[in-house]
């Protein structure tokens, strides 16, 4: 396969993106801007999930711990001068003087600063928490990181200087926008995209197979396991640091149980071990939520909505564990250069004709 | 010096009991079924909401306990007939996500029931007369529930060791613990064993249920979670799956709690200068707020290091390390 061939895909789903993004923009239409901003959000999250726990079988609930410290670190690092000594009084003075609001031109480089050195800090985090939790398996590793989870919980809400306890966290600048979120959103999907496709991807699909087994012929288990545990806890903070940046005021309470299991339920319904799964998974039970959201407005049964992601969950998992896609992905090259895929598709027609193994 | 003593063991004791009756529920459907029941702790919620109706309508409280009880037990087994039979012997993450599940749909539909009935999320709980007020003998004061927790929890585990040792149906739920299938060819209906297991798990957290929520004095549709981290840390730290591991797991729980919440007193009982006085002012300063508002957090960092170090638990047998 050579070069274009293979960047026409991606290059395809860029372009097509950008013209719909384009044409959303101009719309002026601030309701569906943001529901695809929190769609982008979401993607990156459910993507980031699918390679820690659907690549590796490896199960992590404290995805959405990341997501809360990528949050906080580059809302604390692009709040303006002013706005820090207006709310984060306490702040120690080596933080106090550093505010990354810069823009250059129309491009608040500050922005994409502090989203970078969020995600720089929290692999660093992930690292050493990844290096310890790792070597546990199955129900251990799912409570060890729900762990994690309630830690960061706690530790936001006392740390009041840094993040202001339990008081909202507000003034962040307004910095998300489509663009921002589509680009990280597209990055997220190709390289874990490309990470699947990867030798690293083969061997954490072997042990989740079978890890006793893929340890047996001599396949890495802790390697890739803290790669996608490190690298998805990356991609998670860059989409906490969106979240801030398009939300403006948040407390610590958001980022707990109730986001972690909505992201669950995406990545379960797309199929877990399916980059596009997840993103159709995403962009069904968004829109589904939406929906839902405005049903309780109107009649006021608040609850309704989880109610009925959570029945849909357990429809799902008991009647099609696989969810939509399980492994598989949508063939973009298939969708977008049909004729290229059957004159490729020919020469191995007699291999084709065999009866295909049953996955 | 030894009141303090005495009152923070009496909490302890109390804290601990109701830790060890919502972690044997948690141990006895894990033992049986390899699921980790995260909705154990909205159904306790259910049963505080469902006597907070009982005794807000005027009930008194022995009748409440009963119909709180019998209600919550038709909630766990509808629970296992509707989400968890189906998905019996599914991979384990699969069965935990489905807990997840059941606990939203509980969480929520209590909250959409208070609505119609117009009160608020936060309600305060009609607290009996019975179970309110404080026990005074000489200079130590505990509060009257605690007393009530410890000895339900003493009494109600006793009752279970006896259900489980002397009855036919509580063999058979030990059978079924030790090996599903063995158990199955053997005869005994696993059907049945597994109900029971959801039964009795629903009834003891009913009870705690009623005391947790007087103890914390209100009750809101998401209380079951803390309860049933705490639950399940127990029944790790005593070993998961086995009901003796559950009951000492909580009682450790409950006195690692209060230890250390008691630390925070440490400045004032180091000997006269052992410590710079610099140092003792900055732990008397630091401490008490520090471990007051991380205490979950060390908790957890205490359940992270025992998975990893002692999987099996304190009183678990080596096998059971790849049980979980």
């Amino acid at each position: 396969m050579s070069g274009w061939r293979s960047a026409a895909g991606p290059l395809a789903v860029i372009g097509a993106v950008s013209v719909l993004l384009a044409l959303l923009e101009a719309s002026g239409q601030a309701f569906w801007q943001g529901l695809v901003i929190n769609m982008g959000i979401f993607i990156i999250l459910t993507v980031s999930l699918n390679l820690t726990s659907g690549f590796t079988g490896v199960f992590s609930l404290g995805q959405i711990g990341f997501m809360a410290l990528g949050a906080y670190i580059s809302a604390i690092l692009t709040l303006p001068l002013h706005q820090k000594a207006a709310y984060l009084a306490d702040l120690p003075s080596w933080l106090a003087g550093v505010h990354l609001d810069q823009e250059l031109g129309p491009v608040p480089v500050g922005f994409l600063a502090a989203t970078l050195i969020a995600a720089g800090i929290v692999s660093i985090v992930a690292w050493l928490v990844g290096w310890v939790l790792m070597r546990l398996s199955g129900h251990f590793v799912a409570v060890a990181t729900l762990g994690f989870l309630v830690i960061v919980r706690v530790i936001l809400f006392n740390a009041d200087a840094f993040t202001r306890g339990s008081r909202t966290f507000s003034n962040v600048t307004s910095y998300t926008n489509l663009w921002w979120t589509a680009a990280w959103a597209l990055l997220t999907v190709y390289v874990v995209w490309r990470i699947k496709r990867s030798s690293y991807g083969r061997d954490m699909f072997a042990q989740r197979g079978d890890r006793v087994a893929a340890q047996a012929i001599g396949i890495r288990i802790m390697e890739p396991r803290l790669l996608a545990f490190v690298l998805g806890a990356a991609f998670s903070a860059v989409a906490g640091s969106l979240y801030a940046h398009f939300i403006t005021s948040f407390s610590p309470t958001v980022f707990y149980f109730d986001l972690t299991f909505r992201v669950i339920t995406m990545l379960v319904l797309g199929g877990m071990g399916s980059v596009s799964g997840s993103v159709i998974g995403t962009v069904l039970i968004v829109t589904l939520a939406e929906g839902l959201r405005r049903i309780e407005d109107v009649t006021l049964w608040y609850g309704l909505s989880q109610i009925i992601l959570a029945v849909i969950f357990i429809v799902v998992i008991t009647v099609r564990r696989e969810g939509l896609m399980g492994q598989n992905e949508v063939p973009l090259d298939r969708l977008f250069w049909p004729e290229t895929w059957r004159r490729r598709g020919l020469p191995s027609a007699e291999a084709a004709s065999d009866p295909d193994p049953p996955p | 010096m030894t009141d303090y003593a005495i009152q923070q063991i009496v909490n302890a004791l109390s804290a601990g009991s109701l830790y060890a009756l919502m972690a044997v529920g948690l141990a006895m459907v894990f033992g049986i079924l390899r699921l980790i029941n995260f909705a154990h702790g909205d159904v306790m919620m259910v049963a505080a909401y469902l006597a907070a109706f009982c005794l807000g309508a005027g009930i008194p409280l022995e009748q409440t306990v009963v119909l709180m009880v019998i209600g919550t037990v038709v909630v766990g087994l509808l629970m296992e007939r509707i989400a968890y039979r189906p998905i019996r012997g599914a991979p384990d993450v699969a069965m935990l996500l489905t807990s997840f599940a059941v606990g939203q749909i509980l969480q929520n539909g209590t909250l959409l029931t208070t609505r119609l009935a117009g009160m608020p999320t936060l309600i305060a709980f009609p607290t009996p007369e019975a179970l309110s007020g404080v026990i005074s003998m000489g200079p130590i004061i505990v509060p009257k529930v605690n007393v009530v927790s410890f000895f339900a929890g003493i009494i109600l585990l006793g009752l279970l060791t006896l259900f489980v040792t002397r009855t036919t149906l509580g063999l058979s739920m030990r059978a079924a613990a030790e090996d599903l299938n063995a158990a199955q060819l053997m005869g005994i209906k696993i059907n049945r064993v597994v109900a029971t297991a959801f039964a009795i798990a629903a009834g003891l957290a009913a009870v705690a249920g009623l005391l947790y929520a007087v103890q914390a004095g209100q009750i809101n549709p998401y209380m079951g979670f803390t309860p049933v981290l705490k639950a399940f840390i127990a029944a790790v730290i005593g070993g998961f799956g086995s009901i003796a591991g559950a009951v000492v797991g909580g009682y450790v729980l409950g006195f690692l709690e209060v230890l250390v919440t008691a630390l925070a007193g440490i400045a004032d009982l180091l000997p006269q200068g052992s410590v710079p006085p610099e140092v003792r002012a900055f732990l008397a300063q630091w401490l008490p707020s520090a471990l007051a508002s991380y205490r979950d957090a060390v908790v957890f960092v205490v359940l992270i290091v025992v998975l990893l170090v002692r999987p099996q638990g304190i009183v678990g047998r080596r096998d059971a390390e790849d049980a979980l």
